[in-house]
């Protein structure tokens, strides 16, 4: 073997990638603990407490937190989810559609209906009444909180369908159809099936969405029995000129976001295992 | 007696790009041909035309005395006689390999599900994976797969048998156990229509070879003259660059 011509010492550059590695490291933790030093001096803690997280005031918010206000928030989620599914159905039948118009239609509706801002739409259905004389959402603010979390969500759930039926590879139409079967009877037998596997985690996301989203009722202008958790807790803390209603209603949604974020996470996972 | 596949006149043109430019055909009942031919010379296109996976732009295809390019024609009522396997297998991922050769039976033929069930399992232990009832086919090697997928097309009772590239595939260690399906199937008098490169089945088993480049058919006769002795230049160069690849 050649011996490789020796050119001053190339290994003793000086500083190698590794040790500026272990320095750099040595300097992001010098900063986090400075950080964490500094918070920990400064803050002033009696202050924080007696803003954000005082028992008193947060006692006062139950039982009505839960019996009302998380009630609510799932009645305006449950219900703007099955009426974004089913409406979000249609659109994606209509974007995959042989008939051009139809396409069209469903596409204009998801790009405008993605495009606007949620609060948006929200603020419009208030003024539906007064656009439509006569006009009466069903469900009074139920059905008004509904609407606007329907007609957001089935844009964006259209498209998880759309992707989810495109996702099925044309071959397995094609074997179903090559066995007989009608154009219906593989749509339903081979590909929703498949489809609809592809689609649950996407969709668990969505429901998440919807669930934060729930909380622009609030400019629904509701009262009363009709508020949900942000309404709720912003009411109360106007009440007592305190945020701890506010932090009571933000760990109410992590009780229900986190645990079905993980949920979609897991389910993500099992999709990759096949079947 | 009627001819089990008729083509005439066939094209078929996927925009500028004219795959098939006039093919006539015949196949007889009980027949083995196997259509061989450069990638890219329409082959596959041919054999999808058959059962109209593909709509042939002009010309018709009769199977079995029935005009499948008659718009009229109940195009579901003519699939069922004609069985089909894929390069890609296309087996349904989301049920057992028995499911998959029962779901047609029982959705299509109307069968009950005992009957289903006892079709299928007499196919595919015919077809050597009778121990594979319960698998999904993710947990089935690809020639496995083809040959649970040979068996889903036989459940059917099909009049004849397209097989579209059925082992290229395949890793080469599995070929064999399906040209051994095929083979049987063939000795048991299944009219089939096979695209194909291997030429040792096709020399062995067909009772006509066929060789098309460019969208036409440009040999057409038994395997011991198309594959042995070719008379057109064309078939010759493509037969010394399959059967000799390294250049020899």
């Amino acid at each position: 073997m050649a011996e490789l011509p020796r050119t001053a010492e190339p290994a003793r550059a000086r500083l190698s990638p590794r040790k500026k590695q272990r320095i750099s490291r040595g300097i992001q933790y010098a900063v986090l603990i400075a950080a964490l030093v500094g918070f920990v001096f400064y803050a002033d803690w009696p202050s924080l407490a007696q803003n954000f997280a005082k028992p008193d005031v947060a006692a006062h918010a139950l039982p009505d937190l839960f019996t009302i206000a998380l009630r609510n928030t799932i009645i305006y989620t449950v219900g703007g989810f099955v009426l974004s599914a089913v409406f979000g159905l249609l659109l994606a039948l209509m974007r995959l559609s042989t008939v051009r118009p139809y396409r069209w239609i469903s596409a204009i509706y998801i790009e405008i209906f993605r495009g606007l801002p949620a609060l948006l739409i929200f603020l419009m259905i208030t003024f539906l009444p007064l656009a439509l004389p006569g006009f009466e959402v069903p469900f009074g603010t139920y059905g008004q909180g509904i609407l606007g979390l329907g007609l957001v969500g089935a844009a964006y759930q259209a498209e998880i369908f759309r992707a989810g039926l495109q996702a099925v590879p044309r071959g397995q139409i094609e074997a179903a159809r090559s066995l007989g079967m009608s154009a219906a009877r593989s749509q339903v037998t081979v590909v929703i099936p498949q489809a609809i596997r592809i689609v649950i985690p996407p969709t668990t996301n969505q429901f998440v969405a919807l669930l934060k989203d729930s909380s622009l009722v609030l400019f629904l202008g509701v009262s009363g029995q009709y508020v949900e958790l942000a309404k709720f807790g912003n009411d109360l803390a106007s009440q007592y000129a305190n945020a701890t209603p506010i932090m009571v209603a933000g760990i109410t949604y992590l009780i229900v976001t986190i645990p079905l974020g993980y949920l979609a996470g897991r389910l993500e996972k099992l999709k990759g295992t096949g079947r | 007696m009627t001819h089990a596949i008729e083509i005439k006149d066939l094209h078929k043109h996927f925009g500028a790009n004219k795959v098939l430019v006039g093919i006539d055909m015949l196949v007889e009942p009980g027949q083995v041909v196997c259509v061989i031919g450069p990638s890219g010379s329409g082959k596959s296109t041919l054999l999808r035309c058959v059962n109209l996976l593909e709509e042939p732009t002009k010309g018709h295809v009769h199977v079995e005395g029935i005009e499948v390019t008659d718009p009229d024609v109940d195009i579901d009522a003519v699939r069922r006689r004609i069985g089909m396997v894929f390069q890609q297998f296309n087996l349904f991922p989301h049920m057992t390999a028995l499911q998959n050769v029962m779901i047609a039976q029982q959705r299509v033929l109307k069968r009950s599900k005992r009957d289903a069930e006892v079709v299928a399992r007499e196919n595919l232990e015919k077809v050597g994976v009778g121990d594979k009832c319960d698998s999904f086919p993710a947990q089935l090697s690809g020639g496995q797969q083809q040959r649970v997928a040979i068996a889903r097309a036989l459940a059917m009772n099909p009049d004849l048998m397209l097989f579209d590239e059925p082992t290229s595939a395949l890793d080469p260690e599995l070929v064999g156990d399906v040209l051994a399906v095929m083979r049987k199937l063939a000795e048991e008098g299944m009219t089939m229509l096979v695209v194909t490169h291997e030429m040792g089945f096709a020399r062995e088993v067909a009772d006509r070879v066929v060789f098309m480049d460019g969208g036409v058919i440009v040999e057409d006769g038994p395997p011991s003259q198309v594959i042995g002795d070719p008379q057109h230049e064309r078939t010759r160069s493509f037969l010394a660059r399959v059967l000799h690849p390294e250049g020899g």
